[in-house]
């Protein structure tokens, strides 16, 4: 190998071993999970996830545990995700 | 009137304690009445670091309750006028610190204190919770690394929502960042994540920048608060802490890469900058 080859490579190593860069990418997305929990506004997720599982269950017959709410924000948007899982007949 | 601020971090070992001596001794330095509050019931700590461990004889619970009194409780610092320490109870345990008790403890020492600095024991139980609640500010101590800046972040979720300011429907209590054992040297090898870093992810403004120093194992060797150490890089990034604090405008040292010279490279002694903190 040529003494520029090895130099070039030796940069390029260096480069990709950035565990600052990883470190700040693991932090932003698990700080981000953090506020969703910690900070959801004025959103009591619980008790949406209640009423909810009680309007469905007047229409449907589920299984309370199966009902997902979920709400997830970034910068410019937020998304409240609701998953039903039905039973195979209904 | 007086202050209270609250040092804290939710991680342990990061330099709650070492803050909160240097903090509040560059204060009364500064001219200002100051006082420190251990509220690390069962595991204190504050007084090995202020060097008064050998003077306390009543502490915060026996305060609490009524064992003795406020003035017998406090320890007035030997090398710094307008300083003490109240230390806190080595044998009982945190459930020991009602929220009346503390309350009135604070409220009697605001009558004879400008700043009541809280030294907050770590996690976010009981102590903690009684180390913040009460806060007008904050001063949240961090440290370049994946799990004290996740804690930093969760603290300042609960100093949002759990403190009596919130409570009373005014505005948080005022946060500040103080990021110490930084090590710019590691920052420019891509091993360290930098201050930029920490700071766009817990969108505070930044107060201090604390390097990485023997300075500060030295000073707690020894019980003398590091700022104190004039000569040292961290007494000097700590008084520049406090004096950014009181409102002055300082720029920040000791957080680039000291770039030896070949004299230096050849017969320098290893670099001050590689020593634990305690």
């Amino acid at each position: 190998m040529s003494l520029l080859k090895l130099i070039k490579q030796k940069l390029r190593d260096s480069k990709s071993c950035n565990s600052a860069n990883l470190a700040k990418e693991r932090l932003q997305i698990i700080v981000a999970h953090q506020r969703n929990l910690q900070r959801p506004g004025k959103i009591d997720l619980d008790d949406l996830q209640m009423k909810l599982v009680e309007v469905i269950s007047s229409y449907l017959h589920i299984d309370k545990g199966l009902v997902n709410v979920e709400l997830q924000r970034d910068a410019d948007r937020s998304l409240l995700e609701l998953n039903v899982t039905l039973p195979e007949q209904i | 009137m007086a202050k209270i601020i609250v040092v804290t971090s939710g991680k342990g070992g990061v330099g709650k304690t070492t803050t909160s001596a240097a903090f509040g001794t560059g204060l009364a330095l500064k001219g200002y009445k100051t006082v420190i509050v251990d509220f690390d019931v069962g595991l204190r700590n504050l007084d090995l670091i202020m060097g008064c461990e050998r003077r306390v004889v009543y502490d915060f619970v026996n305060v609490i309750n009524g064992e003795a009194r406020l003035s017998q409780a406090l320890i007035k610092d030997k090398r710094v006028e307008n300083l003490s320490i109240l230390p806190a109870s080595q044998t009982r345990d945190k459930d020991a610190l009602t929220q009346e008790g503390v309350e009135k403890i604070l409220e009697d020492l605001k009558q004879d204190f400008d700043y009541i600095i809280c030294d907050s024991p770590a996690g976010i139980e009981r102590g903690a919770f009684m180390a913040m609640y009460f806060a007008d500010e904050a001063i949240v101590v961090t440290n370049p690394e994946v799990s004290s800046v996740r804690d930093s972040d969760r603290i300042l979720g609960l100093l949002a929502s759990k403190t009596k300011r919130v409570q009373e429907g005014l505005s948080p209590p005022k946060e500040h960042l103080v990021i110490t054992r930084y090590s710019p040297k590691r920052v420019a090898a891509g091993d360290m994540i930098s201050i930029e870093t920490v700071q766009e992810i817990l969108a505070i403004s930044l107060l201090g920048v604390i390097p990485e120093s023997q300075a500060v194992l030295r000073a707690s060797n020894s019980g003398i608060p590091v700022v104190i150490d004039e000569k040292s890089d961290a007494g000097q990034a700590y008084m520049d802490t406090v004096l950014r604090f009181l409102g002055e405008n300082i720029p920040y040292r000791f957080i680039t890469e000291e770039k030896k010279g070949l004299i230096k490279r050849l017969f320098g002694s290893k670099s001050n900058t590689e020593a634990v903190l305690a």
